[in-house]
């Protein structure tokens, strides 16, 4: 590799932690967009223009290819980016799987002398890791998408995590199997078994998992495909794939642990633990009464507030009501009343999911609150507005240890002076858990889909002030 | 390619561009997690490099096939990576009324 290549890969390592660094704030992060894409340009030229590569019409084909679906991919509605972002990482360790594959069965018909112990051991784990990644992130992003064939609560059975474990233990035996005897002749027989414990390995690992703990597991697939291409560097001796996957496996562990923080739970936990599965036990018993309030009465109470606090979850997205909420921000910003949204981590199907939905929805994110901001200022709230969330307002986490939602953060919202609460159905949330918060004194309840209770708030309120 | 591969300095940079992914990582906005993982998926499309290495040399058919698959992938995770990076980008906006000050 000449010192050109060298040097344009140097010069898109810098430009790839630039383009991260850049992320840091809202005012710069497109400049972190063009940083990312010149990397990128300057990356693909350079390995290009390689004498060794020699075809260039598959390449071309293969990237017009990857235009045609990459540019409709990337205009999918906002609600349906965590799908997205999961079919990006199946993409990603797809890429890897083949490129490992492909390289050991050349290296293979090459002569023996090309599969050394170190590379034999990166083409295992490239492999592993790639493959799991590709079939356990499609499959977290058809739970995503709600494809009707696949089930969307976690589905358990007898055994599963033993299962599960030695199925990968397995995997890896082969694997080292495989290293210490790379050009044995029964290997190129025996490569396939590991890719193909490696894809049910990865159905497996995401089965269990339902949709609340989505936002995690997303995260840790993320740092899966940044390292699936760590070691395809290892294999290809290239820096660059290095550096830019170890950004991206970073990125990706940082994003679980935030989210597992805000859920009070370990990675093990997620991965292991199949929340959602029993507490459906507990809801049985007092039959616990909802107080209703009229549109109209939320309205006047909306009204005279000084402070509103709106605390979105995934049933806004669900109920797509993002845009009548921003009215609904408008019609009590024009009256005076200040209005702040409070983001719990966990809120939505992946880390910052509400953030996006809101700004879409021409919500400045200045008025976009992070927990920990905002619980100070809750006993000073008139109204907390609870639109679509459930378990990250649910007292329960603070009080009752036997629920399993026990010891997560929550948006303190039971201590605002009133609770308005939108709810479809008087059906429980997504876990499966009771929240209390929906039978305090202070709370009242407004039934309905989201979008039209909101909706016919912004009407009353806008009938009202013409007056 | 030569068999004189310097492993140890492989294993030097991934371990320092981990504390570097690290450090960076968490100063970013949580208002921006969302993008940062559409980046960073535009990122892992890194492996188009590799994927063009198979494509592209003389080699046999089949692991052609199975490089030219990986580059479809990896163009597919850059192009939708970094647009709807963008696209989210540009709906962040802070206070909708401007302050009347001018903007430096």
């Amino acid at each position: 590799m000449n010192a050109v290549v060298q040097l344009s890969y140097l010069v898109a390592t810098v430009l790839f932690i630039f383009a991260l660094h850049w992320m840091n704030a809202p005012l710069t992060a497109r400049k972190g967009v063009y940083a990312g894409v010149a990397a990128m340009v300057i990356a693909i030229a350079a390995t290009w223009a390689q004498p060794e590569i020699v075809h260039h019409g598959w390449i071309v084909l293969a990237l017009l290819a990857g235009v045609l679906v990459g540019v409709p991919l990337s205009m999918v509605p906002l609600t349906a980016v965590p799908q997205r972002t999961a079919l990006s990482h199946a993409f990603g360790g797809l890429a890897a799987g083949l490129v490992g594959t492909a390289k050991y069965y050349l290296w293979y018909s090459e002569g023996p002398e090309h599969l050394t112990t170190f590379r034999m051991a990166a083409i295992i784990i490239e492999i592993i890791l790639g493959y799991l990644t590709f079939t356990g992130s499609l499959l977290a992003a058809g739970k995503l998408q709600e494809v009707k064939w696949i089930p969307q609560r976690p589905v358990t059975y007898p055994m599963q995590n033993v299962t599960n474990i030695g199925l990968l233990a397995l995997a890896l035996v082969v694997g080292v199997a495989l290293t210490l005897n790379p050009a044995a002749a029964w290997a190129p027989a025996i490569f396939p078994v590991v890719i193909l414990l490696a894809l049910v390995f990865g159905v497996l690992l995401i089965i269990p998992i339902g949709g609340a703990d989505m936002p995690t597991v997303i995260a840790i697939l993320n740092s899966y495909a940044g390292l699936a291409a760590v070691a395809m560097g290892f294999v290809l001796d290239n820096k660059l794939l290095i550096t830019a996957g170890a950004l991206d496996g970073a990125s990706g562990l940082i994003l679980a642990i935030i989210m597992c923080k805000a859920m009070n739970r370990s990675f093990l936990n997620v991965l292991f633990g199949a929340f959602g599965q029993t507490q459906q036990t507990k809801t049985g018993g007092e039959q616990k009464i909802y107080k209703e309030e009229t549109i109209d009465g939320g309205a006047q109470v909306l009204e005279q507030a000084n402070l509103v606090v709106i605390v979105p979850g995934y049933g806004m997205a669900v109920a797509q009501a993002q845009h009548k909420v921003r009215e609904l921000y408008d019609q009590l910003k024009k009256r005076g009343v200040s209005v702040k949204f409070a983001i719990h981590p966990v809120a939505g199907r992946m880390p910052g999911h509400m953030n996006v939905l809101l700004a879409e929805a021409d919500i400045p994110y200045t008025d976009l609150v992070e927990m920990d901001e905002i619980n100070p200022d809750m006993p000073q709230c008139d109204v907390a507005l609870v639109v679509g969330a459930n378990d990250v307002v649910n007292p329960a986490a603070r009080t009752d240890k036997g629920s399993p939602i026990y010891g997560m953060p929550i948006i303190d919202a039971d201590r605002a002076k009133t609770v308005f609460a939108i709810k479809r159905s008087k059906n429980p949330g997504f876990a499966g858990i009771d929240n209390e918060l929906y039978f305090s004194e202070r709370t009242w309840m407004l039934f309905g889909d989201a979008k039209n209770v909101v909706g016919e708030l912004v009407k009353q309120l806008s009938g009202s002030g013409a007056h | 390619m030569s068999e004189s591969i310097d492993y140890w300095s492989l294993l030097y940079v991934f371990v320092l561009a981990a504390f570097i992914g690290l450090g960076v990582i968490r100063r970013v906005s949580r208002l921006l997690h969302t993008p940062l993982m559409s980046i960073t998926n535009a990122i892992s499309g890194i492996a188009v490099i590799g994927s063009i290495i198979v494509t592209g040399g003389d080699y046999p058919t089949g692991i052609r096939i199975m490089g030219a698959i990986a580059l479809f992938a990896s163009m597919t995770n850059i192009v939708s990576g970094f647009l709807i990076t963008d696209r989210m980008l540009k709906m962040f906006k802070a206070d909708r009324q401007p302050k009347r000050d001018n903007k430096s």
